[in-house]
């Protein structure tokens, strides 16, 4: 699922490219956003901007029928692919059939002229007579090109974060997907064996105490949703009919298990970042230590 | 011009310039033929529709991609063409067999640059013109029926890969040469034909690619990437009309001698009908737009008439598994 989504993020970056140059500035949006996660490890940050230093002394050079050319290779992989992506089915960029919308309005591409002028020229090469024709398209000239530098305004949205609005993301190859509050309403017979399940998972916990730490985020909190926000969601559009019983889970607390228990899960805490380790070299280290 | 029929494709089409290839023998329905991947689907005027690969595929290495098809018309048979990555395939107009095959020479050291044949078209009664990637057109002397096909000579002269090629469909004027060649940096050979071609004059490119063009009456029309449609004078190279026609790159552009109509397609998802003419008064080139089509969601690759006057058209796009036809209103 992640491969079908990625693939299809990537058809629709290249696809809707306003120009085959264009592929390059999605690329910088990428890069630019591995560099803003990476901001605290200036050795990981210089190899970024190396590679973005080599992107450009590569790329920037080609012509535009090169890139074009990129371009048209790239599709000739992505062609055929039509996995429907929940994230862009709700943004409407993508149609139910699998394809992907292609706005007829904004603004043209760098370099183009919104379409609707005829200008005649005569044969001394000047310009005599001007007409317009309409189309059902609407388009505006764009405002600026987007930069190509090492640092700057790239200017188109495409290969920027998908979820910088948080939302569940699935793909479906089949189907329609159904509401939660329906889904819930079809296995509405509680399942009998659903208490006695959530009992051997907490036998298993052994009933710990999982104290969080005074700062940070670490620690494990355990939603059966896709997201925080479809759990409470969820919550909210719980049928009536559903019974509200809490399930009291009081499992033993057998000392030696805990202590174990307690020393694996402090093992998957997250650790907090080190404040800024000096050598690449020494980050390596650490990292093939800590395997 | 209203939306007909769909004709249905095995394959979809892919994103190449110039992807649809019509035929239209007198008092048939047409042949079609659109390129997908290492493919040509065939959707012959009878007979089950067919496939054809790419050649040139070695142990090593993988079937190397089509770039363009397009029949060939000349006074004694028709040929159907394919060039790819590897070369030039030139088969039977029912794409039934083979007649020829020519290797392009891929150099020792590979260059970062990519290598292949692309830009196709019958000239000069005799000839079929391929050109590739180095910017050389190779013009190869066709014999009345037989594979007897000779490489007759090779044009020097554009610096930049091939794009496409077109034969004068009317009558060129004088001095106006029968063929122009187009490139990716937008410049534009113009050439007389016989057994030794002639350059005739050169319209420089100004770095935008030129992806199809046309020749008629003396009329260079040519589609570029950035959306602008431009008619030359051939015989002068003088500029006659510059239209702001799509919003996005120009795949395609077809004309219909009979009547003068220009056909333009592009990834802005629109087909556009035009009307060339000739101002009684003051002599001047003149363009008017006539119909335009919206494919959703579709970026056109390939569009063509599909008779002499201009009144049926078919359309191509990336991803789409059917030919769209266009008729009378």
């Amino acid at each position: 699922q992640l491969y079908d989504l990625m693939t299809m993020a990537f058809k629709y970056q290249v696809l809707l490219c306003p120009r085959p140059r264009d592929i390059l500035l999605v690329t910088f949006n990428h890069l630019d956003a591995i560099k803003d996660f990476i901001s605290d490890s200036p050795g990981i940050l210089n190899q970024v901007d190396e590679t973005f230093r080599r992107l450009i002394e590569t790329y920037n050079c080609l012509s535009d029928g090169e890139f074009q050319l990129i371009r048209q290779t790239l599709l000739i992989f992505f062609q055929d692919m039509h996995i429907r992506v929940s994230l862009f089915l709700k943004d409407k960029v993508q149609n139910s059939n699998g394809h992907f919308v292609l706005p007829i309005s904004g603004p043209v591409p760098w370099g183009t002229e919104v379409p609707g002028l005829i200008r005649i020229f005569n044969h001394k090469g000047v310009e005599v007579k001007r007409a317009e024709f309409t189309t059902a398209g609407n388009y505006v000239t764009p405002q600026r090109e987007g930069s190509f530098e090492l640092y700057g305004d790239r200017v188109l949205k495409l290969g920027t974060n998908m979820y910088s609005v948080t939302r569940p993301v699935e793909t479906h190859t089949s189907g329609s997907s159904k509401t939660l509050a329906s889904q819930a309403k079809e296995n509405i017979a509680p399942n009998p064996l659903a208490k006695e399940e959530l009992n051997f998972l907490a036998r298993l916990l052994g009933g710990l105490d999982i104290q969080k730490p005074a700062g940070g985020d670490t620690g494990f909190r355990l939603n059966l949703f896709t997201s925080d926000e479809e759990e409470e969601h969820a919550a909210q559009t719980r049928p009536e009919e559903l019974s509200y019983k809490v399930i009291n889970i009081e499992a033993t607390q057998e000392p030696g298990r805990r202590a174990e228990l307690s020393r694996i899960l402090g093992e998957l805490e997250v650790e907090e970042p080190r404040p800024g380790s000096a050598e690449k070299g020494e980050d390596l280290l650490a990292l093939m230590d800590g395997l | 011009y209203r939306r007909e029929r769909s004709l249905a494709l095995r394959n979809s089409s892919s994103a190449l310039y110039n992807n649809l290839a019509v035929l239209c023998p007198p008092a048939r329905p047409p042949a079609f033929g659109a390129v997908h991947g290492t493919i040509l689907s065939l959707l012959g005027s009878e007979g089950p529709p067919r496939q054809l690969q790419a050649r040139g595929g070695g142990s090593a290495l993988s079937t190397p991609l089509l770039t363009q098809a397009a029949w060939c018309e000349l006074p004694a048979r028709v040929l159907l063409v394919l060039t790819s990555q590897r070369g030039v395939q030139m088969y039977e107009s029912d794409g039934s067999t083979m007649v020829f095959w020519h290797a392009l020479d891929i150099p020792e050291h590979p260059a970062a640059h990519s290598v292949f044949a692309r830009g196709i078209a019958a000239a000069g009664g005799r000839f079929i013109c391929v050109g590739t990637s180095f910017g050389a057109v190779l013009v190869f002397d066709i014999p009345p029926k037989g594979t007897n096909v000779m490489l007759n000579e090779v044009l020097e002269q554009h610096r930049d890969p091939i794009t496409d090629i077109a034969a004068e469909q009317g009558q060129a004027p004088d001095g106006a040469g029968d063929l122009v060649t187009a490139d990716d940096s937008g410049t534009l050979c113009l050439w007389s034909t016989g057994e030794e071609f002639t350059l005739l004059g050169q319209i420089p490119g100004s770095g935008c690619t030129c992806s199809s063009v046309r020749l008629w009456n003396g009329i260079v029309a040519a589609g570029y990437g950035d959306g602008q449609i431009r008619l030359w004078e051939a015989g002068s190279g003088r500029i006659c009309a510059q239209v702001s026609a799509h919003a996005r790159w120009i795949y395609a552009l077809d004309l219909a001698p009979l009547t003068g109509k220009l056909l333009s397609g592009a990834e802005d998802s629109f087909v556009h009908v035009w009307k060339l003419s000739r101002n009684p008064d003051t002599d001047d080139i003149e363009i008017q737009h006539c119909h335009a089509e919206c494919v959703t969601d579709t970026q056109v690759c390939g569009a063509r008439f599909c008779d002499p006057a201009g009144d049926t058209f078919a359309v191509t796009g990336y991803d789409l598994s059917e030919i769209l036809c266009y008729g009378p209103a």
